[in-house]
């Protein structure tokens, strides 16, 4: 057993080691998700069945889905953006601005994912 | 060094665990990694408390046979805390994420120091 | 007059019957003419090539990583020194684990909650004042992920479903099937555990967790249309406020009959029941709900801007 608990310490250091040293988003978040189904495996070891429950699905559902969520939000941002500008009058923006904008979350999207 | 190190690896992984995601918040530019780096914080205090409340051979604290004694069951404190904490990590996180996505919206870029030079040059 | 118009928010009566309009929206566009743009420009480009700020600048980032990492290590091994000093994991004697507090929690916990899983029946009965502020934490956090995420009804419908924040799913056989199978098991099983926190593990909080998450799951593969036929705005706020208020009735009640060795109306029941441990049952309920509707209500924020 407490081989077994060394081994699921190791790998959770490792996970904690590998989301920093990741450089994609989505990685982390996934490397995140594993960090936390090990946690819960160690809570069963630590005779905590009920946070064992929790930890499965707070912690590797919930919270992995709002961070997808947020990423898959944040790549998403032109088409609000585009909206918001179609709703303003469009004249009386300057052709560079919407130029400029575009090109900001171009390079600003594809570079973070 | 005291005598028990080897003993409390436990203890002695959860405090690195918090160190990692400390780190994390000094060092790291990205606002989402940040945000991970706290999970992991959190994570590194719930397994400190709850190495603090295990008690070896006895088992989780569900009434078992009518049986009540002490000597049978692990301590009950550290679980309910960490329970309560867990679901407050979760909305604590959600509601950075939701700080995060309004930051992109506004500055289109999640790298702290690039916001903060924008905020510069707004004069806030 | 009033009232009403206060509860809708558009009127706030302590501010002297400010009118409050809807504040414009922070898309701020640029209002930088052709040759402002220039004289900025030249400012930033003077400010790129200044040598000395550069590397001032290099100077502080290179300090302060060294700072952190000097700083992390050391407080590392300040944690470890103390560590090795603390009793050993797993060791009955330690004062945490020999205190009053638990072994009373331990002693007399069936007795006086009703409750075999020693762990809810603490945090329900003993410290439900504590959980109680827990439970407005979550209310609190979706208020403001409210403020922070939600869209006017206006661009909302301006959305069509091809759109990616509203993205509704085409007929996608894998995984609208394998949504089929699992969200009633899931529900089920979320159910179970709600309904079941005072004799096994878990209880309202790990039970409300898995029901947002099969709701999560069945809206993610079925779509917002779909979804909204059984939950929507209204039956959200109905559920989530009739929760919360009746777990502060029934701990207010609680409290003022005694907190227990009193009888009060609600009897604790024979121990192993469903429907046994006094007021851990319907408190139980109540935290499901908020957890659930929290959880799901987080999720349709993030991805679409309502609910």
């Amino acid at each position: 057993m407490i081989i077994f608990m060394v081994i699921l310490m190791g790998i959770l250091m490792v996970c904690a080691i590998a989301v920093t040293a990741t450089k994609s988003l989505l990685n982390s978040v996934l490397v995140f998700m594993g960090f936390s189904i090990v946690m819960s495996i160690i809570w069963i070891l630590f005779e905590s069945p009920d946070l064992a429950i929790t930890e499965a699905a707070v912690g590797a559902g919930v919270t992995t889905v709002l961070f997808l969520a947020t990423l898959k939000r944040i790549k998403a941002i032109d088409l609000e953006e585009n909206l918001i500008i179609e709703e303003n009058d469009q004249s009386e923006i300057p052709s560079w601005a919407v130029a400029e904008n575009n090109e900001k979350v171009e390079g600003g999207a594809s570079d973070e994912l | 060094m005291g005598p028990n190190l080897l003993a409390n690896y436990s203890e002695a992984v959860a405090f690195i665990l918090f160190v990692i995601g400390f780190a994390n918040l000094l060092l790291q530019k990205n606002l989402i990694k940040k945000i991970i780096g706290l999970n992991i914080m959190d994570s590194g205090l719930y397994l400190f408390l709850a190495a603090k409340g295990y008690i070896t051979g006895r088992v989780a604290p569900i009434v078992v046979d009518g049986v009540q004694s002490v000597e049978a069951y692990i301590n009950p404190v550290p679980s309910g805390l960490v329970l309560t904490g867990i679901v407050v990590s979760v909305s604590v996180t959600a509601f950075m994420l939701a700080l995060t996505v309004r930051l992109y919206k506004r500055y289109h870029t999640l790298n702290l120091d690039e916001i903060s030079m924008w905020l510069n040059k707004e004069g806030r | 007059m009033s009232f009403k118009s206060w509860i809708n928010g558009e009127e706030d009566l302590l501010l002297n019957n400010l009118k409050t309009t809807r504040r414009e929206d922070d898309h701020v566009k640029p209002l930088l003419t052709d040759e402002e743009k220039k004289s900025e420009n030249s400012k930033v480009l003077n400010k790129i090539y200044n040598v000395e700020d550069n590397r001032r600048l290099k100077r502080f980032d290179k300090t302060y990583r060294v700072v952190a990492i000097v700083f992390c290590v050391l407080l590392a091994a300040a944690m470890l020194f103390t560590i090795s000093y603390l009793p050993k994991v797993g060791d009955p004697d330690t004062p945490a684990n020999s205190s009053v507090v638990s072994e009373r929690y331990i002693e007399s916990g069936l007795q006086e909650t009703g409750a075999t899983n020693i762990v809810t029946g603490m945090i329900l009965t003993y410290r439900a004042f504590d959980t109680f502020g827990e439970t407005n934490v979550l209310f609190i956090a979706t208020v403001c992920v409210m403020v922070l995420l939600m869209l006017d009804e206006k661009i909302l419908e301006k959305l069509d479903k091809t759109s990616d924040r509203i993205y509704e799913p085409d007929y996608d056989p894998i995984l609208t099937l394998a949504a089929k199978v699992l969200c009633p098991i899931i529900l089920l099983f979320g159910i179970y555990i709600v309904l079941n926190g005072q004799l096994s593990p878990g209880g309202g909080f790990s039970g409300g967790a898995i029901l947002g998450a099969a709701m999560i799951l069945y809206n993610a593969a079925m779509g917002f249309g779909k979804t909204q036929r059984f939950f929507n705005e209204n039956i959200y706020k109905v559920a989530k406020i009739t929760a919360l208020c009746m777990y502060g009735l029934i701990g207010t009640y609680f409290y003022i009959t005694g907190a227990n060795g009193i009888d009060n109306m609600i009897p604790l029941g024979t121990v192993g029941a469903i429907l046994s441990g006094g007021i851990i049952l319907p408190i139980d309920i109540a935290v499901g709900i908020e957890v659930a509707c929290t959880m799901y209500a987080f999720y349709a924020l993030f991805r679409r801007g309502g609910l």
